[in-house]
């Protein structure tokens, strides 16, 4: 008998395999020709045939998309801050920084490509582009919400607007900052992909659209799930990192598993 | 004698020149060591008093005079304690309590080097309202009682001059409000600083204060003061004294008053 504790534990691969198998079937059961959908297991072979190239361009992936992302954490941190800290500065970004955001970022490729040709760079640029919007969204939010009598205490012990920003906003922040690093660094691999779909001679991107381009549909999926494990790992790491550092803000969780 | 905390025809207007009028020609004098309690209906500007005598808010008409000297900016020498404990989620009960040593200025400056004695201060503190034993222990770990007790401890560890309170008790149930009733009057007959407790709990105001004034409606301003000539240290026995009891009577009678002529206007 499995405890409730170890159910937890399992489920995430339980369903993964579960959603596999489903594949498998309905790839045999339907007769689904390998071109339209290829199963688990040619894929996987695919996989094994290719495993040299694909794991050069995802390495090459990865590392666009992390170069990118730390541009987005910094970038993000340091305009979150700005934002959330001065009603001034908020009002004056946030329409631009919506708008910026609304723009999708295939259609900003060519233009990156034009500036500074072919390559790791518009990839880098697009990751950055595509995931510093949520990091400056939650460390401004986070900022922005401190409770206003918490300000109260302690301005009226002579606090400046740094020590209130050192003291309570950033600690305060911080759940919020590691939350927006989950969804920002998933974002940043879309990011680095799209760009080197259009313009890249190396990467999983690249991959993906010259195996399509010769109706290698197992490669191409091949290709997706190695972007999705990638995503996945970048994830774990940083779900870890954070309940290392905000343990006090997830405590209600921590309460629920830890029975 | 000068008074220590001095508001003369201090008014208040939220929001510019045609904004709402919070505070109106409000007069209030307190002695150095003075526990002062400020009660009134809802909405009559008690926590604009607040905010005007912590500087936090600048009078709009009139001056306010602590300490001999005009406010003119955020004061220094205050401790404030509110409803709500606002404590800090991430700091544990002890490190709460320390918080403004890391801010006021002598102690930011010497913390580091003498942190042991410090830190022996904040236990000491935390042991006179009870709290022995929770120093480790985080926020969301302690009652309500114990979270307004570290707030109150915060408030005091920097040895202020003049403690605001804004409806400390409010949200606590009748048992443990009437417990802190007691460290709050211990530490104060220990210390002496001067208190302006708001409230509307006419009981506590007379249990605790030296001096209980009546706000009026918004725009607020005193319309009676009451002296306690009740003998300290003053117990829960005392709250059901005959003479207790007829200050409180009178106090309500007064407010109720209040509050009909707002109905009747």
């Amino acid at each position: 008998m499995m405890t409730r504790r170890q159910l937890e534990v399992a489920m995430p691969w339980l369903v993964t395999i579960g959603i596999i198998v489903v594949w498998e079937l309905v790839v045999i059961g339907f007769g689904i020709r390998e071109f339209v959908l290829p199963a688990p297991t040619a894929v996987f072979d695919a996989f094994m045939q290719f495993r040299g190239p694909i794991l050069d361009h995802a390495l090459h992936t990865l590392y666009t998309t992390v170069i990118g992302f730390a541009f987005a954490v910094v970038g993000g941190v340091i305009l979150g801050v700005a934002v959330g800290s001065s009603t001034l500065v908020y009002t004056g970004i946030y329409p631009v920084l919506i708008g910026f955001n609304s723009i999708p970022k295939v259609a900003v490729v060519p233009v990156l490509v034009v500036w500074f040709g072919i390559g790791a760079v518009p990839a880098i640029i697009t990751a950055f582009l595509i995931s510093f919007f949520p990091i400056a969204v939650n460390v401004a939010t986070g900022l922005a919400t401190l409770e206003p009598e918490l300000e109260d205490v302690l301005r009226s012990l002579g606090a400046k607007k740094l020590d209130i920003l050192i003291k309570v906003g950033f600690p305060r922040s911080l759940p919020y900052f590691f939350a927006s690093l989950k969804v920002a660094i998933t974002l940043a691999f879309v990011g680095s992909v799209i760009s080197e779909t259009i313009a890249s001679n190396e990467g999983i991107g690249y991959l993906m659209l010259q195996a399509s381009s010769r109706f290698q549909i197992p490669l191409v999926f091949a290709g997706l799930v190695v972007i999705a494990i990638m995503g996945i790992v970048m994830y774990a790491i940083f779900a870890a990192i954070e309940r290392r550092f905000t343990g006090w803000a997830t405590r209600k969780i921590d309460y629920a598993t830890g029975g | 004698m000068t008074a220590f905390v001095d508001l003369d025809r201090v008014s208040l207007r939220y929001g510019g020149p045609d904004g709402t009028l919070a505070v109106e020609g409000l007069n209030l004098k307190l002695r150095e060591g003075e526990f002062a309690a400020v009660v009134g209906p809802s909405g009559c500007g008690k926590s604009s008093l607040m905010k005007l005598v912590t500087g936090l808010y600048p009078a709009s008409d009139g001056t306010v005079i602590v300490a001999g000297s005009e406010v003119a900016g955020p004061l220094k020498i205050v401790g404030m304690a509110f409803q709500n404990p606002t404590l800090l989620p991430w700091r544990t009960t002890l490190r709460n309590v320390m918080l403004p040593l890391e801010i006021v200025q002598p102690h930011r400056g010497r913390l580091r080097r003498n942190f042991a004695a410090y830190e022996r201060q904040a236990k000491d503190l935390l042991a006179t309202v009870g709290l022995e034993g929770f120093e480790r222990k985080h926020p969301w770990q302690l009652s309500g009682g114990m979270q307004q007790r570290t707030s109150l401890c915060r408030s005091l560890i920097h040895q202020p001059a003049l403690l605001m309170l804004d409806e400390p008790f409010a949200a606590l149930d009748a048992f443990t409000r009437e417990e802190l009733w007691g460290v709050l009057q211990d530490l104060w007959l220990q210390k002496r600083f001067t208190v302006i407790l708001v409230t509307h709990d006419l009981r506590e105001a007379v249990y605790l204060a030296d001096t209980v004034h009546v706000m009026s409606n918004r725009p607020g301003r005193i319309i009676a003061s009451y002296g306690i000539d009740l003998p300290r240290p003053r117990t829960l026995a005392t709250t059901f004294e005959p003479h207790f009891v007829d200050i409180v009577h009178k106090l309500r009678d007064h407010i109720s008053q209040v509050r009909q002529d707002v109905v009747a206007a």
